[in-house]
């Protein structure tokens, strides 16, 4: 038994590196959804409406990201218009 | 004013009731008058673990509810003159832990008492939010496990938006590490994730570490809080939680592996 023990020993390090690795990658996600503003996915779907009234974009057409550095927050819209825009 | 502290994790079985439990046992033992208070409504379990499931005549829903006083439904503790006990309900549903009837009876609990501590379900449901909603401090029972820790950065999110003191804009909620079910073996073997690796992504205060540890299924067993087992680990362990909590400053023990000693070598402990 002890032989045994030996060889064990000598195969690679257990699974608790693969964890911590995991986890830092979760919680930064994590962390990064919870500090956004909870109106994001409203704002997204008005801001939607108010652009369709005069040109023909989809869902897909708005992207709303927010970003928080230091002491300044970033809110950013792309919107794609369709070539035709002008209708 | 009593302080109000909650015991919380987001996961469940990580040893939130074990550690309330002994928190509340540990503070009354050095003279505070302390009521420990269960917010776990149906699946009620700190009368157990304290031992005193059989002496439960009212719960806390009935005093929020009006059917009985506080001092009715209090259990004093008979091993501890400054130990209470608020069981939960067994029946009831959680809804009835209303904001309103929480902050009523823990106002009530404060004018009597130097400490409240509150036993949080597992969860992030109304049971665990009303148990954090009115804490000052709070104590996040983690297991060195994956799911364990991720849940409780998830509910440190949730203390520090979603209580009445992220609320009001007050200080926010003193937040304190306590690891649970710590083995130094498996962790040296690579195992297990270790103190600084948990640490490294929560980066809490610690409050202590409490090894894996026999005397915790035995004190619940027996109904007697395992800080009362002072000839044990987990016991001595939760003795210098306490102690940390109230300012102590004590070096953190049950971290390295037991070196066997001949004898124990020879005769495979």
């Amino acid at each position: 038994m002890r032989l045994l023990d030996i060889f064990a020993s000598s195969r690679p390090k257990g699974s608790s590196a693969i964890a911590k690795e995991r986890l830092q990658i979760l919680v930064a996600h994590d962390r990064t959804e919870r500090g956004r503003p909870s109106y994001l996915p409203t704002l997204q779907r008005e801001l939607l409406e108010v652009i369709r009234k005069y040109a023909d974009v989809d869902m897909n057409a708005v992207s709303v990201s927010y970003e928080q550095e230091d002491s300044r927050e970033i809110l950013e819209l792309n919107i794609i218009l369709p070539e035709t825009a002008r209708r | 004013m009593a302080r109000i502290i909650v015991i919380t994790s987001g996961k469940g079985g990580v040893g939130k009731t074990t550690t309330s439990a002994a928190l509340a046992m540990g503070l009354a033992q050095r003279g505070s008058r302390t009521a420990v208070v269960d917010f776990d409504v149906g699946l009620r379990n700190l009368d157990l673990i304290m031992g005193c499931e059989r002496r439960v005549v009212y719960d806390f829903i009935n005093v929020i509810n009006g059917e009985a006083s506080l001092n009715q439904a209090l259990i004093r503790d008979r091993r501890c003159d400054d130990l209470f006990v608020l069981p939960a309900s067994q029946t009831r549903d959680k809804e009835a832990l209303t904001k309103e009837g929480v902050g009523k009876v823990l106002d009530d609990l404060s004018q009597t008492f130097d400490y409240v501590v509150c036993d949080s379900p597992a969860g992030i449901e109304h049971g665990a939010t009303m148990a954090m909603y009115y804490a000052d401090d709070a104590v996040v029972v983690t297991n060195p496990e994956v799911s364990s820790v991720r849940d409780s950065d998830r509910m440190l999110g949730i203390l520090a938006s979603k209580s009445r003191r992220a609320e009001t804009g007050n200080e926010p909620i003193r937040e304190y590490l306590l690891l649970t079910r710590y083995s130094p073996e498996r962790v040296a073997n690579g195992e297990m994730l270790g103190l600084e690796d948990v640490q490294e992504i929560l980066s809490l205060d610690l409050l202590g570490v409490i090894p894996e540890s026999m005397s915790v299924l035995n004190a619940s067993n027996a109904g007697i809080p395992v800080i009362l087992d002072s000839e044990s680990d987990a016991g001595q362990a939760y003795g210098d939680m306490v102690a940390r909590y109230l300012g102590e400053e004590l070096p953190h023990r049950f971290l390295e592996v037991r070196k066997k000693g001949l004898f124990s070598r020879f005769f495979k402990e």
